[in-house]
């Protein structure tokens, strides 16, 4: 287990720095002007000259990205260039935000994608087993600026459930939420369907019945702990796809978090903010990975003795 | 033993059961049945696709209900009829009344629960007197199978036993409800030979000692015969005889059943000669060189160092082995499950990196590249085990047989066709198998294919691993023949992994006994068969049932 710990901790350092570089040659070979942008249409070139130097922009490339790794290590991710802030504040202030909408995506898409998906591969072949897969295709296909268009129609609009948009209770995060995880949640119906009838067909599940359990016994005791296993890494792998959505859904819905945080930046060439939600996303990845990888062992003995 | 005036405990009658298929219902058990008398145990035998699984799926209501249904039959627990009542009642007869085993150990139990807690499960589920903890049932039923250390084995999980183990607890947890009726569907099939007769034995005990009576699924005549009280041979769906063991064995009434007992190979059946029976008038080639030497010959697996593991070193597991093979001779490689047996094989193909020396007709292949390995190929090739896995499904025949022709840029496409028609006709297909699907094909024929497949290149050496081992005994038998009719025309080396001893005595001139990765014996079938010079040699063929009830008594009783 130490060994596993010390090993991802390495192979962490070394996405971590990958990420940064590849993320920074990207952005600089951006057309966009940061100092420009930041001077204004009306300044004179010896101003943006002036902007320029004071950021540092005008050092060869990689004194720039050596200077920013040297910050990083400290834990500095720099300064935003429009707001004048830390950029580790403006995280840190948005984060909270974040992570309450991907818990609660994550719970939409883990709970309605195992529940169809296991009531589905019960039913294999039947009509219900049909209608779910159906439903999973059109949840996967959906783009999530439609779905959140939709619920917003339907559950704010009109049925006026949910607030339309905004942040701090319950109420507010239901949408954001359904939006982020539906689309999971066809892939996890779809996944844990499979999973499901792989399951099912195994000898112990025989075995299971040949003992007189009762279906409900074998379904969660036997099969739902030995289909589950592939769903919990691909939780980990899946928190990548998640970033994405949030960008989206936190534009929709006025969500404080960091995706918003994020969109602003691009906007404005703010290059800090845009290297420091990246490398915070990429943090989020490597630690949800790791916590899948984690809890496998916690449910499978096989790993757990390897 | 018989006790045929009592009232039986299970009676199955007329028992027919239908399988869904895109064309309709078809009848795959026709009109079964038959007594199972309290303490007997009844052996119901048949080769592959006779029923006889389907007929323990049916008495426990466990037949995949989206393919099978039960069209008309009875099946009585004592006096009551047990087919069609609710699923809660029939529940209580589960692992109540009639427990089951099955033939994997290795896959029948939940592999992220323990031991224990899939014992106590059955247990809670069926005896609600507990004067005794659930668990205090397991851990005694544990020791009642002879398992050691119970109270850990108990925390244990499966993969941490071995088969014979898992068989062990299957055996536990079935008896642990004291089911009257224990069903064994092939309960020692997966296990190997020595481990088989433990298992058998503690069967034999634990039936006397819980007075269970049991009904027994195999195809091995060789387990009937030292198993059964009586037994009920199974073809195609029904039942074509049944009767007393020893009369069955001694007075076979039905065609079907001589057949049967005549295509049981018998260990040493084959005494008293050197190589396998003659079956052509060939001139048997009088080779001078060996087409295999193989000199210290070792394998390690997962010994590569890593970044983080640098000290981790491998055992071996196939070390300082040698052993040589000339034209139209048979090498026997016998052994157990992990005696590195398969992986010499593989070694010796090159398909796996080794150390020591490996020459095929004169040509060292150690540390050869894959381009500098392509001629030795020609010269060597394999058939495996499992015909139904290696055979490309969307691949015609032909177009497998012929494939090694195309990769070593032999002749154009009409020679090619030519060739595999002659091929298919030396292995004794029809011409017009070449345009079709293996999935036409039954396991036997395409075992033909697979090694029609091997000869395309006009080979000196094939290593046949476990070649016979998925094919029913009938079938085996003719397989067998025509590697050794190939072998006396065409001058072939073989190289024939088995676990079983009697088709290594069949087929081989020279024999190795394998064991942890070492030759423990070795020499000629003679010297190994009749005069065994090692231990391990000797309980391997003790262990393996002898075909014939009478002898077997005789054997057992002192």
């Amino acid at each position: 287990m130490a060994m596993l710990l010390a090993k991802r901790l390495v192979q962490s350092c070394l996405i971590l720095l990958g990420v940064a570089a590849i993320t920074f040659i990207l952005l600089y070979a951006l057309p966009a002007d940061p100092a420009r942008m930041l001077a204004g249409r009306s300044a004179t070139a010896q101003t943006v000259e002036n902007i320029r130097r004071e950021l540092g922009l005008d050092q060869p490339l990689l004194t720039q990205f050596l200077h920013y790794l040297g910050n990083l290590v400290q834990g500095d991710l720099g300064r935003s260039y429009a707001q004048k802030t830390e950029v580790a504040t403006l995280i840190m202030a948005r984060l909270p935000a974040t992570l309450t909408l991907m818990a609660a995506g994550i719970f939409v898409e883990v709970l309605f994608g195992l529940t169809f998906g296991i009531v589905a591969a019960l039913n294999r072949g039947g009509a219900i087993d049909r209608i779910v897969m159906a439903s999973a295709f059109v949840g996967v296909s959906a783009p999530q600026f439609v779905v959140a268009l939709l619920l917003l129609y339907v559950f704010a609009a009109t049925l006026g459930w949910f607030p339309m948009s905004g942040y701090g209770t319950l109420a507010h995060v239901v949408l954001p939420a359904m939006t982020l995880g539906i689309l999971g949640a066809g892939w996890y119906a779809r996944m844990a369907r499979s999973a499901m009838i792989d399951v099912l067909n195994q000898d112990f599940i025989r075995t299971a019945r040949a003992k007189g359990l009762s279906g409900r016994r074998v379904v969660l005791r036997h099969a739902l702990p030995n289909a589950i296993l592939p769903i919990v890494a691909m939780i980990g792998i899946d928190i990548g796809q998640f970033m994405g959505g949030v960008v989206v859904v936190e534009a929709v819905y006025g969500w404080p978090g960091i995706g918003q945080l994020a969109w602003q930046a691009i906007q404005q060439v703010d290059i800090p903010i845009i290297m420091g939600v990246t490398l915070t996303s990429a943090f989020a990845i490597i630690v949800g990975n790791l916590v899948a990888d984690l809890i496998a062992p916690m449910i499978d003995p096989r790993i757990r003795s390897h | 033993m018989t006790s045929s005036n009592a009232a039986p405990v299970l009676s199955v009658r007329n028992l027919s059961v239908d399988a869904r298929t895109p064309e309709g219902l078809k009848r795959i058990l026709d009109g079964v049945s038959f007594d199972l008398a309290a303490g007997e145990t009844l052996c119901l035998a048949g080769e592959s696709g006779s029923g006889k699984s389907v007929t323990s799926l049916a008495i426990m209501g466990l037949l995949p209900k989206a393919s099978l249904k039960v069209s008309s039959g009875e099946i009585r627990l004592e006096d009551r009829n047990i087919l069609g009542i609710p699923t809660r009642a029939l529940r209580k007869i589960r692992g109540g009344d009639i427990a089951m085993i099955f033939q994997e150990p290795m896959t029948s139990l939940n592999p992220v629960m323990t031991i224990g807690d899939q014992m106590v499960e059955a247990i809670r589920e069926h005896r609600e007197d507990l004067s005794e903890g659930a668990e205090a049932i397991a851990r005694s039923m544990l020791d009642a199978v002879q398992m050691s250390e119970a109270p850990r084995r108990l925390k244990q999980y499966p993969h941490e036993l071995s088969g014979g183990m898992r068989q062990r607890v299957m055996i536990a947890m079935a008896l642990s409800c004291r089911p009257k009726v224990l069903i064994a569907d092939e309960p020692t099939t997966a296990l190997d030979v020595t481990v088989q007769a433990q298992i058998l034995t503690l069967m034999r005990e634990l039936r006397r000692e819980f007075s269970t009576s049991i009904l027994m699924i195999t195809h091995d005549m060789g387990v009937v015969a030292e198993m059964a009280d009586r037994v009920a041979i199974m073809q195609q769906g029904r039942i074509v005889e049944q009767g007393d063991v020893l009369d069955v064995f001694a007075r076979p009434r039905e065609t079907y059943t001589r057949q049967l007992l005549a295509a049981v190979p018998r260990l040493g059946a084959h005494a008293g000669t050197d190589g396998p029976p003659r079956l052509t008038a060939a001139k048997v080639p009088v080779a001078e060189k060996p087409v295999l030497v193989v000199k210290d010959l070792s394998v390690t697996y997962g010994a590569r160092a890593g970044w983080f593991n640098r000290s981790r070193v491998a055992p071996a597991t196939v070390s300082d082995i040698s052993f040589t093979i000339k034209a139209g001779e048979t090498l026997g490689l016998v052994g157990e499950s992990g005696s590195g047996k398969s992986t010499t094989g593989k070694a010796v193909l090159n398909l796996i990196p080794f150390e020591g020396s490996v020459a095929i007709d004169g040509r060292e292949t150690s540390g050869l590249k894959p381009a500098a390995m392509r001629p030795v190929r020609r010269v060597a090739q394999m058939i495996f085990q499992d015909p139904y896995a290696s055979l490309d499904p969307r691949m015609t025949v032909g177009a497998a047989i012929a494939e090694p022709l195309v990769i070593h840029n032999v002749g154009n496409t009409s020679e090619r066709q030519d060739r595999v028609a002659a091929l298919l006709a030396r292995v004794g297909m029809p011409t017009d198998a070449g345009s079709r699907y293996p999935h036409e094909f039954s396991g036997g024929q395409r075992q033909r294919i697979c090694i029609a497949r091997a000869l395309a290149l006009e080979p000196k050496l094939i290593v046949a691993d476990e070649s016979v081992a998925a094919l029913d005994v009938s079938v085996r038998g003719r397989v067998l023949d025509l590697m050794l009719e190939l072998q006396e025309q065409m001058g072939l080396a073989y190289l024939f992994i088995s676990h079983d001893m009697a088709v290594i005595e069949k087929m081989s001139h020279h024999v190795a006994v394998m064991r942890g990765g070492r030759i423990v014996e070795m020499g000629t079938r003679r010297q190994v068969f009749e005069n065994p010079g090692d231990d391990y040699t000797r309980n391997l063929m003790a262990a393996v049932p002898i075909p014939d009830p009478a002898l077997y008594r005789k054997v057992a009783n002192g």
